[in-house]
């Protein structure tokens, strides 16, 4: 076995014993990077000397006995936490090589617990994508193959696209991701590997570059379900310097992996079930839910009469929200300028220059829906249809602990396929965005593969700050799943 | 509701963003596209719905009134594309 | 009669309301821990949150929240327990966010009033339509280099209360007098320091005119107007500017102006090209703003004595005239040192001094009361020898001179002069027998002509070198005259 091939778990044991240093296991990762990622693209910016730096100070504190609960684990971190002294991009050319001089609230917490950070993880520019093509450092490629045929590229999913090829790869242990639509579920499920969207407010937005502030929610990658309840166990936690975070404790995430599901009520939305969503898609969930079954769960029919209402409504809020937000990136205090004639001019063609194509799209979208005259009918509209997808979910969440349904509407596709029309592309979100609109927790979990060898994921809600019962449910699918094929392009295959 | 090539220039001012030949246009295009497809929600009986603004907490935390920031420009300087000493400089602007 | 001005066409009246900007009193901005102090080094209290850096968030400052609810009720205005920041979204060089955090469609505070008194001795009560927390942007200096404007972002995040009144003023005097008197209960409250030389205190001002009976016309809004005597001009200047364009056939339209206070008239600001369009929506970084009813009542419990009520206590405690109390209670710092003055002792006669010997040496001298040579301690211990009759007034006054020039306690002044007036009746008969004897002849005309017994008065105090009790002077001399 390659250090590479360590769960987060496993290495952490490893470490324990004295049977790995972190330094071996840096090292082995930062060489893994070295010859995968001119293929895979999925670091923008590695560190490689604060890295092996990190790992000795970490075997260091090893030896004197006062290692912390996440010591020595090499970990990606999506280029939209700012990161002290490293350069932070957004994957866009507006930040130019903007150095922040402080640490994201949830990469301080996993620094604070030992981990050792590799370097900044490539992603949609702003987040804003599903196949991580909007980078401004170029696409990132899916570590898995179609069985017939290697020869094309396939997308990572977006927008923590090179988070979740990282880590599918055996490039990092796990990594910090971002979800606002579906930004860790999807790319998780295309890769093959866990991805857990936590409540908004269980993890600090902190330091994280926004992009739709209601929504965004940092939470972890990894390739086990436990391995994401480890890690954010160390990213979670109340800050007082993020007002929309939550005030409670953070519960041993990584114990409640192993409850069981005996007695769990598990929802099965039936909106869920689209039109035209190939079957194997289906085939997965029938299976996944009779796993869930055969461990003593009982398996409830639910409505979300809402859910088809959450796609147009996410694509009001998010780039609304990120019209504003994204206001800041003017050329005058940080990252890239183009002068211009007036102020005018330059903020223009500064922002011209240094957006890509879909985030114009989504500051002209989020501008128009916000400007006079149209506010009510769309925004406010929107904020009234979210209410109603709130609604829907309390409504269920009484009568059930968790709702199973597929990660996503397909497997990964080809780089370049739904380029074209930008709503195609959105429909990749159209299982997970609901999650974002209410808050809750949302998980997703390898379980099993289209005829093509492609991963496909299920994905478990729960209720707002009910993490535990989804960690459970996940675990009990990945379990049942005794998934065993890997990426073809990995580190030292 | 569909949006016209000079509403797509206003939105585009309002937005600070500089459009090239033709930009325009395919943004009209691409942008009606996607209203088009939002235009669903008009469908939805919101009536007596409260809007929902966040998924985030019902009230506000508030911190002490104490000085706990600042003095350090020159960190708050230093990614700056221009800078005059202190300041950051930007093109006259004219009131 | 009310106030109007006189076109061609006739009288025309008045229509004003103002937007004051209040900058709260408080350590730390509204959502950062950078300081709020007038006059540091360029960006040197500024935070990344204030510099609108990626990732950083806003939490608002308690004491800000605590300052615009005092304010409220101090307006006697009703507190939202339930209000919301907004963001208010435009691109400009000192707004770092590109946008601005408000509270646009649900404020703080809501309705109020305000009673101001007008020089013909009415009062007029001036609606309060709300109250709202905002922050203040940065700011930029156009005059350091040829083609480049420089940013200073020290205000950025600054807590501001935007304080919106009805159109309810119809004079220059009235807008004078109600941003005189906002300023005053703002002062008083701690909320705000209404300095407005350092731009802790800015007005906008909408004016309108109209004819008699007419609904509104179309309104005008003077921009940042920094001190209540430019308020009046501009209310005036730019209600001249209406009356000409609507006498002249022309239709005025709503704009932005900015006050000229070299040439005393109002101008068009050149940036209107650009049609605002502040795309407000609820800011998503802020939950809604809860203040639980028993902080208000905490809050409410805590507030300071008001000019109104101060005033009110002077005319019926302490008898004073509605004038003298007016003055006295016009600066919180006067009043202060007036009740200081007055404490245990004739509050008339404590007024009487303030106001009259008090002022005047404070005016000589070129001071204010706050760095007055003579405290209100040693003004008070004055007025306490004049009481035991240590002093005559006229010495009193000329001791409060010195004690002007030389900072020096009453007392020591009396001792080191020998100024000690005198009593003692012996003595004062002594000096009466003396002048009578030395002027029989006057003696005898006074007889036919009782006016000269000023001439004695002055005869006797010259001898006692002027520390004769006068009243006793009076007395002696009656009696001896008049035997």
């Amino acid at each position: 076995m390659h250090p590479t091939d360590f769960t987060i778990r496993g290495a952490l044991e490893a470490l324990g014993e004295g049977i790995v240093t972190s330094e071996a296991l840096t090292a082995a990762h930062l060489e893994a990077i070295e010859a995968l990622n001119p293929r895979l693209n999925a670091f923008v910016t590695v560190t490689a000397e604060r890295a092996m730096e990190a790992a000795r100070a970490s075997d260091r504190r090893r030896a004197n006995g006062v290692a912390r609960p996440l010591d020595g684990v090499p970990l990606a971190i999506k280029d939209l936490f700012c990161t002290e002294g490293t350069r932070t991009t957004a994957a866009s050319r507006i930040l130019g090589d903007f150095v922040p001089p402080y640490e994201s609230t949830v990469t301080a917490n996993l620094l604070r617990d030992g981990a050792v950070f590799l370097g900044k993880a490539n992603l949609d520019e702003f987040a804003m994508g599903s196949s991580n093509a909007t980078s401004a450092f170029g696409e990132v490629e899916n570590p898995w193959k179609r069985g017939n045929d290697d020869g094309t590229r396939l997308v990572p999913g977006g927008s923590s696209g090179g988070s979740a090829a990282a880590v599918a790869a055996r490039l990092a242990m796990g990594a910090t991701a971002t979800d606002t639509g579906g930004s860790i579920r999807q790319p998780a499920a295309f890769c093959g590997i866990a991805g857990m969207k936590p409540t908004y407010g269980r993890c600090s937005r902190w330091g994280v570059v926004a992009f739709a502030s209601s929504l965004d929610t940092p939470g972890p990658v990894a390739r086990t379900v436990e391995d994401c309840a480890i890690l954010l166990g160390s990213m979670a936690g109340h800050d007082p310097r993020d007002a929309t975070s939550a005030d409670r404790p953070v519960p041993d995430f990584a114990a409640a992996c192993a409850r069981g599901v005996r007695g769990l009520r598990i929802g099965v939305p039936r909106e869920y079930r689209l039109e035209g969503m190939p079957d194997e898609i289906e085939a997965l969930w029938q299976q996944g839910l009779a796993w869930l079954r055969a461990e003593g769960a009982e398996i409830v029919d639910i409505s979300l009469p809402h859910t088809k209402y959450a796609l147009p409504t996410y694509y009001i809020v998010a780039p609304a929200e990120a019209s504003s937000n994204l206001a800041r990136y003017d050329g005058v205090r940080f990252g890239r300028r183009v002068e211009g004639g007036d102020l005018k001019d330059l903020y223009e063609r500064t922002r011209a220059a240094g957006f890509g194509a879909e985030v114009k799209r989504r500051i002209m979208i989020g501008t128009y829906v916000l400007s006079a005259g149209y506010y009510d009918a769309y925004y406010v509209r929107a904020q009234r249809v979210r209410a109603l997808i709130k609604r829907d979910f309390d409504e269920a969440f009484r009568s059930v602990d968790a709702i199973v349904t597929p990660a996503t509407p397909s497997a990964a596709f080809a780089a370049g396929e739904k380029q074209d029309d930008p709503v195609a592309m959105y429909l990749n979100d159209v299982f997970t965005v609901t999650a974002n609109l209410a808050g809750i927790p949302g998980l997703a979990v390898p379980a099993g593969f289209d005829r093509q060898g492609l991963p496909l994921g299920l994905q478990v809600l729960g209720r707002d700050f009910d993490e535990e019962t989804v960690f459970a449910v996940g675990t009990a699918i990945e379990h049942a799943a005794k998934l065993t094929a890997v990426p073809q392009v990995r580190a030292f295959a | 509701m569909s949006l016209d090539l000079k509403t797509v220039r206003r939105v585009a001012s309002l937005a600070r963003l500089h459009l090239e030949e033709g930009e325009d246009a395919r943004l009209q295009a691409e942008l009606n596209g996607i209203l088009g497809w939002i235009e669903q929600l008009q469908a939805v009986d919101v009536s007596g719905v409260e809007p929902l603004a966040g998924a985030g907490g019902t009230a506000m935390p508030m911190r002490d009134d104490v000085v706990a920031d600042g003095g350090r420009a020159e960190a708050v300087l230093a990614n700056a594309p221009d800078r005059a000493g202190e300041f950051f400089s930007v093109p006259k602007v004219v009131e | 009669m009310s106030y109007t001005i006189e076109g061609q066409t006739g009288p025309w009246e008045l229509v004003i309301g103002l937007e004051v900007h209040a900058q709260v009193t408080s350590q730390a901005k509204l959502f950062s821990g950078a300081a709020t102090a007038f006059g540091a080094a360029p960006n040197s209290q500024v935070s990344f949150v204030d510099a609108g850096f990626p990732g950083m968030l806003p939490v608002i400052n308690r004491e800000c929240v605590a300052q615009a609810v005092r304010t409220g009720l101090g307006l006697n205005a009703q507190v939202n327990p339930w209000s919301r920041f907004d963001r208010k979204n435009y691109f400009y060089a000192d707004l770092p966010q590109g946008y601005q955090i408000s509270q646009f469609a649900h404020p703080i505070v809501g309705t109020g009033v305000v009673t101001v008194e007008l020089s013909d001795g009415s009062v007029k009560e001036i609606g309060i339509t709300r109250l709202h927390l905002e922050q203040d942007a940065g700011k930029s200096i156009h005059d350091q280099h040829p083609t480049k404007s420089y940013i200073d972002l020290n205000r950025s995040g600054v807590a501001l209360m935007e304080i919106v009144s009805e159109p309810d003023m119809r004079s220059p005097e009235e807008a004078g007098a109600y941003l005189t008197k906002l300023r005053q209960i703002l002062r008083y409250l701690g909320t705000c320091d209404g300095n407005m030389e350092e731009g802790s205190l800015r007005a906008d001002v909408n004016v309108s005119v109209r004819k008699s009976g007419e609904a509104f016309r179309t309104r005008c809004e003077v921009k940042n107007v920094n001190s209540i005597r430019f308020v009046m001009q501009a209310v005036e200047a730019e209600a001249r500017r209406q009356i000409e364009v609507w006498e002249s056939g022309g239709t005025v339209e709503q704009e932005t102006r900015l006050f000229d206070t070299v040439r005393g008239e109002t101008r068009s600001m050149r940036s209107k090209e650009d049609a605002h369009d502040y795309r407000y929506f609820p800011d998503p970084d802020l939950p809604p703003l809860v203040i639980d009813p028993a902080w208000i009542e905490e809050l409410r419990a805590g507030l300071p004595e008001l000019p109104d009520a101060r005033r009110a206590r002077y005319v019926n405690e302490f008898g004073l005239s509605a004038y003298d109390a007016s003055v006295l209670v016009a600066e919180k710092e006067t009043a202060a040192f007036y009740e200081e003055v007055a404490a245990g002792r004739d509050p008339k006669v404590a007024a009487n001094w303030v106001m009259g010997d008090f002022f005047a040496m404070l005016n000589r001298l070129g001071k204010g009361i706050e760095d007055s040579p003579v405290s209100a301690r040693h003004l008070g211990a004055l007025l306490d020898l004049i009481a035991d009759r240590t002093l005559s007034g006229k010495m009193a006054k000329e001791v409060l001179e010195a004690m002007g020039e030389t900072g020096k306690p009453p007392g020591t002044i009396v001792e080191e002069r020998g100024l000690r007036q005198v009593t003692d009746t012996g003595a004062i008969e002594a000096a009466v027998d003396a002048i009578l004897a030395a002027n029989p002849d006057k003696v005898a005309q006074y007889r036919e002509k009782p006016t000269l017994f000023g001439w004695f008065v002055g005869q006797v105090m010259k001898a006692m070198k002027g520390q004769g009790n006068p009243a006793l002077v009076n007395e002696v001399l009656k009696a001896k005259l008049d035997a």
